[in-house]
């Protein structure tokens, strides 16, 4: 183990029910497990991903349910172990970050070290907020700060106490992408030494691709797909989940025929004579399928293309157009079916874009991805 | 003037007893998940509805020679309980018990709990939680609920009426006496004592508005809705 940290793995297994479960009440039922490193805990808001961290918190008692950090079980139902949050060393940061706001910074901080020795904890406190590049804010009160400040902060406050899960609630919601990523950056830093498991809720898609290692992806209180970030959000197994993905296209389609030996079949969209080829599912010729599309996968051109390899190219004219922060949304309707295409503002300007244009939509088979009810 | 020295003194004990007493009391009413809670809110609301004569009634026997409060104080210290000055200032902490509690549930209440999450996943116990985060916090409540409670046993009169009597310098307080004179028709002298009264009550409302006021948000409430 020469220079080697062994690193932690949480275990969770908990079952939760909100009202009475007869009574359409909320059902929590998951198991996850997390190595060190960064998880996303992702899913549509009431899907129970924050009842599920404050079950491993310790802020709320599950019906039944086994929590175990490394071999230190916090919670186990069955052998009526059950640590009290004090006693269970999660860090957590919420939503709202719960700095104290009628103290400073440093003694934010210090709230949690209460009975490590001066000198210790300074240093220690000092070392946090150097490496969350917040040191010069020591003798600020928590609520003059700015808001990336205060998420800083945050972290550095659930962190000093050395805890050996962190526990982060969208913590970084309302941030710029750019400010995110190098908050996030400092985090993957700090936890190269620690190597602890850190589970991160958000309903975001972009911070699922853009900070997760691991990702779990959570729906009405189950776990419905779990393994690396791409394959969790490209295999989205219900409708609900793929629009909280972000695939903008949700579309019904009727089978036609399938093609077995090339793995595809050609399905007509609903309300339309458009005529497309998806993967091939277990679908038969005459079934109803749902297809979702995200709006970054499908490509406009303002001639009609040749010799490309993607197999669908729809000739359609544009709806409209709407700018948003940094992409262009192009609504195109193509006989009928009405398909969502992002683009970056300089397509934009250089294909000179405008509603009520011609265009041509190019779609990738495997950019079609079906989904069940 | 000695009745109001009897009314400030009575007042200072009782608030200071209700301070130590509304404290935890209010702690665990604000954030006690027990399903039993209601039956302790209404009992110490009940001084709010209840004809102080009603409550007075119910005191004066418990504290007399037959009654389990008289009787224990006899045999703990050799002397009854009703009309003395101690009875007087138990009848008047229960009396005054919800203007101390009241505010300080609304305030704890108005809290994020969030911050108590916070406090617990750090590592406080409740004590330590409430010491640094709580009380910090509810300031205002806690002086409101002071000089609520200072106030209103100030101006008591059915509960003194009836469990103290009317001993001078012993339990003849402030709005006893105002009765004694208006009973004498000497006006002017109950003019006198009422105008203190009056003016004391004005300046301690305009202190807890004012306070309220700057703090944002009023702590001074019915029970919260939750």
């Amino acid at each position: 183990m020469a220079g080697e940290i062994e690193s932690i793995v949480l275990t969770a297994e908990v079952r939760v029910e909100f009202g009475s479960a007869s009574q359409s009440g909320f059902i929590l039922d998951a198991s996850i497990k997390v190595p060190s490193g960064i998880t996303v805990l992702f899913g549509p808001s009431g899907s129970g991903k924050s009842t599920f961290l404050d079950c491993v918190a310790g802020l709320l008692r599950p019906i039944w349910g086994k929590i175990a950090v490394g071999d230190r079980v916090l919670l186990d139902s069955s052998r009526r172990i059950n640590f009290p949050p004090q006693q269970r060393r999660v860090g957590y940061v919420f939503q709202s970050l719960a700095l104290f706001p009628r103290m400073n910074v440093e003694e934010n901080l210090a709230y949690g070290m209460a009975h490590i020795p001066t000198a210790q904890r300074n240093e220690r406190i000092d070392s946090i907020l150097t490496a969350f590049r917040v040191g010069h804010l020591r003798r600020r009160a928590a609520s003059e700060i700015s808001g990336g400040e205060q998420q800083r902060v945050a972290l550095a406050r659930s962190l000093v106490t050395l805890p050996q899960v962190l526990l982060l609630d969208e913590p970084l919601s309302g941030l710029d992408a750019e400010l995110k990523t190098s908050i996030v950056e400092d985090l993957r830093a700090w936890n190269r030494t620690q190597r602890i498991p850190i589970l991160y809720v958000t309903h975001s898609r972009d911070e699922v691709d853009a900070l997760a290692e691991q990702a779990i992806a959570i729906e009405q209180g189950r776990v419905v797909g779990q393994g690396r970030p791409r394959e969790v959000l490209d295999a989205p197994r219900r409708t609900k989940l793929a629009q909280a993905a972000g695939f903008e296209n949700l579309l019904v389609a009727e089978v036609l025929s399938s093609r077995d030996q090339d793995g595809v079949m050609s399905v007509r969209l609903a309300e339309s004579a458009v005529e497309i080829e998806v993967p091939l599912s277990r679908a038969e010729a005459g079934d109803r399928v749902r297809i979702v599309i995200r709006a970054g996968d499908i490509l406009l051109a303002t001639q009609r293309p040749a010799g490309l390899s993607a197999r669908n190219v729809l000739e359609g004219s544009i709806q409209s157009i709407e700018q948003r922060s940094s992409v262009v949304e192009v609504r195109v309707n193509c006989s009928g079916a009405v398909l969502i295409s992002h683009v970056t503002p300089g397509a934009l300007r250089s294909l000179e874009l405008s509603a009520g244009k011609a265009v041509w939509v190019v779609l990738k088979t495997h950019s079609c991805h079906l989904v069940s009810d | 003037m000695e009745a109001l020295f009897l009314s400030v003194r009575l007042a200072l004990c009782v608030s200071a007893i209700l301070f130590a007493i509304g404290l935890p009391l209010a702690y665990w009413l604000a954030y006690s998940q027990w399903r039993g809670k209601f039956l302790v809110e209404s009992v110490v609301a009940l001084p709010l509805v209840l004809p102080p004569t009603v409550l007075g009634f119910y005191l004066l026997i418990a504290m007399g020679p037959q009654g389990p409060l008289g009787k224990l104080w006899q045999a703990l210290f050799g002397h009854g309980l009703a009309f003395t000055f101690t009875g007087l200032i138990l009848a008047s902490v229960l009396y005054s018990l919800p203007f101390t509690v009241q505010p300080l549930v609304a305030s704890f209440e108005g809290i994020d709990r969030k911050l108590l999450a916070a406090s617990a996943v750090l590592g406080a116990g409740a004590f330590r939680t409430f010491r640094r985060v709580v009380l910090p916090m509810s300031i205002p409540g806690v002086l409101t609920a002071l000089v609520l409670s200072f106030a209103h046993t100030l101006g008591e009169f059915g509960v003194v009426l009836m469990v103290g009597g009317n001993l001078p310098g012993v339990t003849r307080t402030v709005s006893i006496d105002i009765y004694d004179h208006v009973q004498s028709l000497e006006y002017s002298d109950a003019n006198r004592v009422a105008l203190i009264l009056l003016a004391f009550s004005f300046a301690v409302l305009c202190v807890v508005y004012g306070v309220n006021r700057r703090v944002g948000r009023r702590v001074w409430a019915t029970w919260p809705a939750r």
